[in-house]
């Protein structure tokens, strides 16, 4: 089918993002827009905009019956839902489905799969995907027998978690009955779901994961792997492609599982696989599948020179996939600093506010996807990203070297960000040397965080 | 607790069947009032009274001339007044969320109200439609119907105008 006209159930920059390739498209863009974002640059750049609610998210972008709504409405043939919000409840893509209109995803069934820890693992073993030592416990005399075999520290995991929400971690074996009924319990608050299961913690890990494209008949294509490990507390800061010194068997090996994970279930779209590299084993397993587009996919898009969101679009107008992976080739490295509205020295809090005077960087190699100008309010009911800036070059050293320029030039008046810690990062050794573990942020806030900032900020 | 247009269209049958000049429905959370107000005024149609009507005191207050030219739409003063008044006092009733607005309760039905109708603040002044899901609309303050903005049928967005009232003191 053609596709002329989307709806974008999303705010922020991914809005912004995804209407300038359907302008390049010629499509045209209808924004679901709350009332805090009816004036937001998302909504001056869509070719429509309507209101779907109050700004608070669960009486605007969570409501399924509104978004569907309101794409029938503006006579939309598809819904592309961005990431976050409906991107991951199949609610929104049975809903959609049911009413005749495209979501721009895998199908519901794929979101429940993969949403389902303990489902995507038992998917991840039947595609001969290596998963992390560990598995489902029914009682604490299960779980405390197949702690013996994991060995400690373990991780404590909520079936129904993910992106870092919902763990806990176990050092000793006497701490475990008390772990697991609390994570229990508070998984049944957080996500409706009171199961858990275990999992070996890796010590010293890094958090590679594979970009994949599939045409929901079983082909599935690879564009490379990002490394994410400089996160804190789960949350990604910096994200880079190719992941650096990583042994190419390894990186082989894990695109490989990505796509045979993702070919297993013959997935519809873009999505990523995210695994756990075991530093100390020389290992991989796998983490969970994100059934979305990832906010850090423009690293790829950057050395790949294709149009993630395009390509999810075609897949959903039913052209399938128009690149194979011989196809693919790698130029370069790229790096993507996420610019949040939150302060490095008050435990990162969130600092919304209003930004007063804006200077994006520009130049070679430079890409900003954001929707902040001046004037803009960051509103506190949503996250606290402002903008990714990405740095593209030959090899890292010059991506640092643009990125590291780029965020010099950098100017937010009138807010806290985290753009200096982003220099303290850049300018530090270990991440200059590359393939850095998860453990690194960490390490690098414990040892005199202001110190260090003051220096480079 | 939401009705269906069609569940609203069998109630007001239930009431246009009996011999009872009002009927109440009270659910969870919604109290639905239809009165019967054709007796009083000859003029009108009594079905359209029905529903167009649903002031406290129908009888007395409720059944200016107006209603028997539903098409004209004028308001039963003359328009200068009118105007003054409505700038005045006039109290915006906006769509609580987003959908497809309906002025009557089915197609084809009388609207809830028209320009001169007299409301109450919970009188039902429309329906937005959600995934099937028919959300009544209500006034929300006292006064008349001074302009209807909102097209039957149309999408509303969250917030849009759906029609004026100029404010009266509740009875």
């Amino acid at each position: 089918m053609t596709i002329r006209r989307i709806l974008i159930a999303n705010r922020g920059e991914i809005a912004a993002r995804i209407i300038r390739t359907c302008r390049h498209l010629g499509i045209e863009t209808v924004l679901a827009a709350s009332e805090a974002d009816r004036d937001s640059v998302p909504a001056r750049l869509a070719d429509r905009t309507v209101c779907i609610g109050p700004s608070r998210p669960s009486e605007s972008y969570l409501r399924v019956g509104t978004i569907v709504q309101a794409a029938l409405a503006v006579r939309a043939e598809a819904i592309h839902p961005g990431y976050g919000f409906l991107s991951e409840r199949a609610a929104l893509a049975k809903a959609s489905e049911e009413h005749g209109v495209v979501f721009i995803g895998p199908t519901a069934e794929q979101i429940e799969s993969v949403g389902d820890k303990l489902r995507a693992r038992a998917a991840a073993q039947a595609a001969g995907v290596p998963v992390v030592p560990g598995g489902a416990v029914g009682s604490v005399e299960e779980a405390v027998s197949l702690a013996r075999r994991v060995g400690f520290p373990l991780l404590v995991k909520a079936v129904g978690g993910g992106g870092g929400r919902g763990m806990k971690r176990v050092e000793r074996a006497q701490d475990l009955p008390q772990a697991l009924q609390l994570a229990e319990s508070e998984a049944g608050a957080a996500f409706g779901d009171a199961r858990v299961y275990l999992e070996r913690f890796v010590t010293r890990g890094r958090h590679v994961e594979v970009q994949v494209l599939g045409d929901g008949l079983g082909h599935v294509i690879h564009l490379g792997e990002r490394d994410c490990s400089v996160q804190r507390r789960y949350q990604k800061l910096i994200e880079e492609t190719p992941a650096p010194r990583l042994p190419q068997p390894l990186r082989k090996r894990l695109h490989e599982a990505a796509v045979r994970f993702a070919a297993g279930m013959a997935y519809r779209g873009a999505g990523t696989v995210e695994f756990l590299v075991d530093l100390e084993r020389d290992a991989f397993y796998f983490l969970e599948m994100n059934a979305r587009i990832q906010v850090e996919h423009p690293v790829t898009e950057a050395v790949t020179g294709i149009d993630l969101v395009a390509e999810q679009i075609a897949v959903a107008a039913g052209e399938g996939l128009r690149i194979g992976q011989s196809e693919v080739t790698w130029r370069g490295h790229a790096i993507e600093c996420r610019v949040n509205a939150e302060d490095p020295a008050r435990d990162f809090q969130p600092s919304p506010g209003l930004a007063r005077a804006v200077r994006w960087p520009a130049g070679e190699g430079i890409r900003v996807d954001t929707h902040i100008e001046a004037g803009a309010r960051i509103p506190t009911f949503y996250d606290s990203l402002m903008a990714k800036i990405i740095a593209h070059g030959a090899d890292r050293e010059e991506a640092l070297e643009r990125l590291w320029q780029a965020i010099a030039s950098t100017r937010i008046g009138g807010m806290t960000t985290n753009l200096a810690f982003h220099s303290t990062v850049l300018a530090n050794r270990e991440f200059q040397a590359g393939g850095v573990d998860t453990g690194f942020l960490a390490r690098l806030l414990a040892q005199a965080p202001m110190s260090v900032e003051a220096r480079f900020g | 607790m939401t009705l269906t247009a069609k569940e609203v269209a069998e109630i007001t049958r239930l009431l246009e069947d009996s011999t009872f000049d009002e009927l109440t429905v009270e659910l969870d959370g919604l109290k639905l009032t239809v009165r019967r107000a054709g007796a009083a005024v000859a003029s009108g149609p009594p079905e359209q009274e029905a529903r167009s009507a649903p002031a406290p005191q129908p009888r007395t207050a409720a059944a200016p001339p107006s209603h028997s030219e539903p098409a004209s739409g004028l308001p039963p003063r003359s328009e200068a007044a009118f105007a003054s008044e409505a700038v005045a006092a006039a109290q915006e009733v906006s769509a609580p969320l987003l959908g497809t607005f309906y002025r009557a309760p089915k197609p084809g039905a009388p609207p809830f109200v028209e320009v001169g109708s007299v409301v109450e603040e919970d009188t039902i002044i429309g329906i937005i439609e959600v995934m099937k899901l028919m959300n009544t609309v209500r006034a929300g303050v006292c006064g008349t119907v001074a302009d209807i903005l909102a097209e039957d049928g149309a999408l509303v967005e969250y917030g849009q105008t759906l029609l004026r009232i100029s404010k009266a003191a509740c009875s």
